[in-house]
């Protein structure tokens, strides 16, 4: 019986930091250090306390530096945060630096061999042999590196008070039940935490204590919500061509459709999914996909969204529907590409060559990802146009907590689609005819028999009839009908959602600035000033946005990127509040933080 | 159902050849692509087509307009330039009951669509892709395209330098299972070629060589219909049997070659060019490059292989098509989300 079962003896002084601390973990990418992060991550959460990690990756398979921070939250609040009360440091290639940058009074775990406690007087050095207990724990020599990391996740549970039980657990789920590998595992991280019972100090700085923050809650990234929406949607056509932070959500999409898109009774499929040779062919297979009838997708990222803006202005003008996921990273060009932004919105509200205005929906949380996935296929068909789901790496590929998702019980919207004896009761059918007034006109899909509906279908000047015509007048009138659409779209995309703490001074933000602005929104009124912030959850601006714009007297636009992309549409769009929106910005490829929002609001309240 | 006299002649369906029919042509008078349009109207209404299973589709120039001329019960989709595979392959796969044809040109599919035309026949992504090519861009007034063959001249005195690609040694080397060159100015073997055509489920490539009378139909182009017919070299006598057929036709026993369709249809090859085996694919590809090299046309079915399977197979698709699902078939029920959720715990 070794001691780690027993309760670790951790001390609890009234500056200890219980619940509310960050963790930076830093390794070297390829060294199976993902799977010890979020075993660590994982076996908080299961203590009941609200924990969030994001992974700081390279664009890289192998042999790079990586860091992967944690941070438990008792408050709630999961966005990254500025400062880090642990570090766990097992690259030497970035030790030094990582030490040099270390907030005072951090607790950090490292190397042995790497020697770093002289370095810094006013850190807390915690030295661990970890090739000593790999050696002791592991006998099989070719897997030394991988476990090797399981050790911190031991050590590391001593020194904050994880239970011991929640990492074994943690690691049986993470490794899938696949036995052998759960004990070399358990067995290492047990071997850190046995030593670090009987090496190493007590320390009062920070803890974890049990809490019931996280029942029934689950851990998931905005990826895998959004693969999930798409599944219950019934998409049947997806195209797609690899780019990080986009591929993992159609490749567990595609993992998902292989367990539950089957045909019971013949084992066929009932989705077709194809890696196109580019982006500009994915883009070609959705919306013919979607002109023919299927639900259709791709998912990509900014660069893809380049690639496909010919074919999407298409889609826009002849108004074939598909659904288009961004999971935006650091560009332009190749850029961050691992790295976080939301520096796609002009480009996705306008995409493509002409005048284009195009519906964006902009999850914010994992349930949104899920529910907006699910309604971005309704709006395709709707309004027979290329949606945008646009999210970021930070939602995409980031582990947060979120509560389960609710079943969508909402049937389909088909959209307006004439069948064969709808058709063969009209007299007068027109594919571009706005029989409804709301600038959404009657399709027919190929295949439909009777004689009747069919139409060609072209990128040229077309009328009412989809014939070709260079007409002035018909050009005008399609065009503007289209933007009749946009409009008829404010009804049907989802409204903003407010957090009032009553004020004439607002806050817009969307996607994953959430979670940074909510905590800055608290500190700003903690120091004096109060805000009223509106997240913004779609293009068009709705209503709401109208009013909320118009309330007040200024608009802090919380966004990631450099120009204020949003703040500019909001110029656009509100001319004549154009000197209200203040730019609040955060783009240099980490997600942002709160500090940062306090910080420049603050220099502007003080002008 | 017929617009024509009563006493025109109907097809299987009780069709006329009327029936067949699209838009008013805009293209230059005598212009290849129409006559090339007029045997996709002739093999259409022969093999008697649904015309509302007809889904046509292409990219950008001169060709790409011609599906507004024909088949108007089916459904057209003109996309963007050199990007005509990309629609056929989406629109194959949501409906498998598509009757596809792609009709593209020898810029849109051999220049800016070169990557599409060869992942489109790698997917075998089942469509009859027609390549009618004139080794000039005509819509935008008598440029090179990537066919015209070196040495050639254009209209203004300019000299091609560079060598041109072949879409059928191509699509062979890509493992096309049907691959076919013919002449707008041959329309009995044009007529043979797309029935059969019809009749194959992958992709098959058409290569049509079509004159552009406007801008490269002069003395020093080698894509002058004088040049063309003077160089045309048909490799066999092409007969196509539709399985509906196949009972009543007597094939000939002797120098006739059968290559049988999975839906039971027959070509029946009568070779001119000896020694030319359209089922093996190195010799046939040996044989189109000596060809060229001569400065020669070799026409007709240039390699045939009815087998390979198209791209819904290779997806293992359900046979229905994925756009007549209900949302039952395709909407998992809230005990998978339920399931799913508890494995994210």
């Amino acid at each position: 019986m070794t001691a780690a079962l027993a309760s670790p003896a951790v001390t609890g002084g009234a500056k200890t930091r219980i619940n509310d601390f960050s963790i930076q973990v830093a390794t070297v990418n390829g060294s199976g250090s993902q799977t010890a992060n979020t075993v660590l991550l994982r076996a908080i959460f299961q203590m009941g306390v609200f924990v969030s990690g994001k992974n700081l990756f390279p664009s890289n398979i192998a042999g790079l530096p990586t860091w992967f921070t944690i941070r438990a939250s008792a408050k709630g609040y999961v966005a990254r945060k500025a400062t880090n009360e642990m570090l766990i440091l097992m690259n030497p290639e970035t030790a030094k630096e990582d030490i040099a940058k270390a907030d005072p009074g951090a607790l950090v775990i490292y190397d042995e061999p790497l020697q770093l406690d002289k370095l810094r007087a006013d850190l807390t050095c915690f030295p661990v042999p970890f090739q000593k207990l790999v050696t002791a724990s592991c006998p099989e020599p070719k897997l030394h590196k991988l476990v090797k990391n399981m050790i911190y996740v031991g050590v590391a549970a001593r020194i904050l008070g994880v239970d011991m039980e929640e990492a074994k657990k943690a690691i049986a789920k993470q490794l899938k039940g696949k036995a052998k590998a759960v004990e070399l595992n358990q067995n290492a991280a047990l071997a850190g935490y046995d030593w670090a019972m009987e090496n190493l100090p007590d320390q009062d700085h920070i803890r974890v204590v049990r809490d019931n923050k996280t029942q029934g809650l689950i851990i998931v990234d905005g990826n895998e919500a959004c693969a999930l929406g798409a599944m219950f949607a019934g998409v049947t056509v997806v195209g797609w061509y690899p780019i990080t932070p986009a591929s993992s959500l159609v490749e567990t999409f595609i993992e998902y459709a292989e367990e539950y898109r089957k045909d019971p009774k013949t084992g066929k499929s009932n989705v077709a999914i194809v890696q196109m040779e580019d982006e500009l062919a994915s883009a070609g297979v959705v919306l013919a996909a979607g002109w023919a009838g299927a639900r259709s997708m791709t998912s990509t990222a900014g660069p893809g969204i380049s690639l496909m803006s010919e074919f999407i202005g298409l889609g826009y003008y002849v108004e074939a529907p598909g659904v288009f996921f961004n999971v935006a990273r650091t560009g332009p060009s190749t850029g961050l590409p691992t790295r976080t932004q939301q520096s796609d919105i002009e480009m996705c509200a306008k995409a493509s060559h002409g005048d284009t205005l195009h519906i964006n929906l902009y999850p914010g949380n994992m349930e949104e990802c899920f529910q907006f996935s699910y309604d971005a296929f309704d709006l395709a068909e709707r309004f027979q146009t290329p949606i945008f789901v646009v999210t970021d790496l930070d939602l995409g590929m980031q582990n947060w907590s979120s509560k389960p998702f609710t079943y969508p019980d909402k049937p389909f919207d088909r959209g307006k689609v004439l069948n064969q004896q709808q058709l063969a009761e009209i007299k007068d059918w027109g594919r571009y005819k706005d029989v409804d007034g709301d600038g959404i006109c009657y399709r027919t899909l190929p295949g439909t028999p009777g004689g009747k509906g069919a139409y060609f279908t072209r990128g040229s000047g077309h009328n009412d009839y989809a014939l070709y015509s260079e007409k002035p007048e018909d050009y005008v009138s399609v065009v503007n009908r289209l933007r009749k659409k946009y409009e008829t779209a404010k009804s049907y995309v989802p409204g903003p959602v407010f957090r009032n703490l009553g004020s004439d001074k607002g806050i817009l933000a969307f996607g994953s600035s959430d979670p940074a602005v909510v905590e800055a929104q608290d500190t700003l009124a903690e120091q004096g000033v109060k805000t009223d912030y509106l997240r913004l959850r779609a293009l068009p601006f709705t209503a709401e946005v109208d009013a909320f714009v118009k309330a007040k007297q200024v608009v802090y636009v919380v966004e990631q990127n450099r120009d204020g992309q949003m703040a500019n549409l909001l110029r656009e769009f509100y001319p004549e509040h154009a000197t209200k929106f203040k730019n609040v910005l955060h783009y240099d490829g980490l997600a942002i933080d709160a500090k940062c929002i306090v910080d420049q609001i603050t220099a502007f309240e003080q002008k | 159902m017929s617009t024509a006299t009563p006493s025109a002649p109907t097809n299987r369906l009780g069709m006329t050849k009327q029936d067949y029919v699209g838009s008013k042509s805009t293209l230059c008078a005598g212009c290849g692509h129409d006559s090339i349009t007029g045997q996709i109207i002739n093999a259409a209404f022969e093999s008697s087509i649904e015309g509302y299973r007809v889904a046509k589709y292409s990219g950008i120039g001169c060709s790409s307009k011609t599906p507004a001329y024909f088949l108007n019960q089916g459904w057209g989709f003109n996309s963007v330039h050199g990007r005509m595979p990309a629609i056929a392959t989406g629109a194959s796969l949501a409906n498998r009951s598509l009757i596809n044809i792609g009709v593209s040109g020898d810029g849109d599919s051999m220049s800016i669509g070169m990557g599409q035309f060869v992942h489109a026949v790698r997917r075998n992504v089942p469509m009859i892709y027609i390549i009618e090519d004139n080794g000039v861009y005509g819509l935008t007034k008598g440029q090179f395209s990537a066919t015209a063959d070196k040495g050639s001249h254009l209209k203004s005195g300019a000299v091609n330098n560079l060598p041109p690609i072949d879409p059928c040694t191509l699509a062979i080397e890509l493992g096309c299972g049907f691959v076919a060159r013919s002449f707008s100015g041959n329309p009995k073997q044009l007529n043979a070629i797309l029935k059969a055509a019809f009749a194959y489920e992958g992709t098959s490539v058409i290569d049509i060589i079509s004159p552009c009378v406007t801008f490269n139909n002069h003395d020093a182009s080698t894509r002058s219909y004088k040049h063309v017919k003077d160089h045309d070299f048909p490799l066999h006598d092409l007969g196509f049997i539709q399985y509906s057929e196949v009972e009543d036709v007597e094939i000939a026993a002797g120098e006739t070659e059968i290559v049988t369709f999975p839906d039971g249809s027959k070509v029946a090859i009568k070779a001119i060019h000896e020694g030319y085996d359209p089922t093996d694919r190195f010799s046939a590809s040996k044989a189109i490059h000596e060809s060229m090299h001569k400065g020669e046309f070799l026409t007709g079915l240039l390699y045939i292989n009815p087998q390979n399977a198209p791209l819904p197979e290779v997806l293992n698709l359900v046979d229905e098509p994925l756009v007549s699902l209900p949302e039952s078939a395709v909407k998992p029920g809230p005990e998978v989300l339920a399931a799913i959720m508890e494995t994210l715990k």
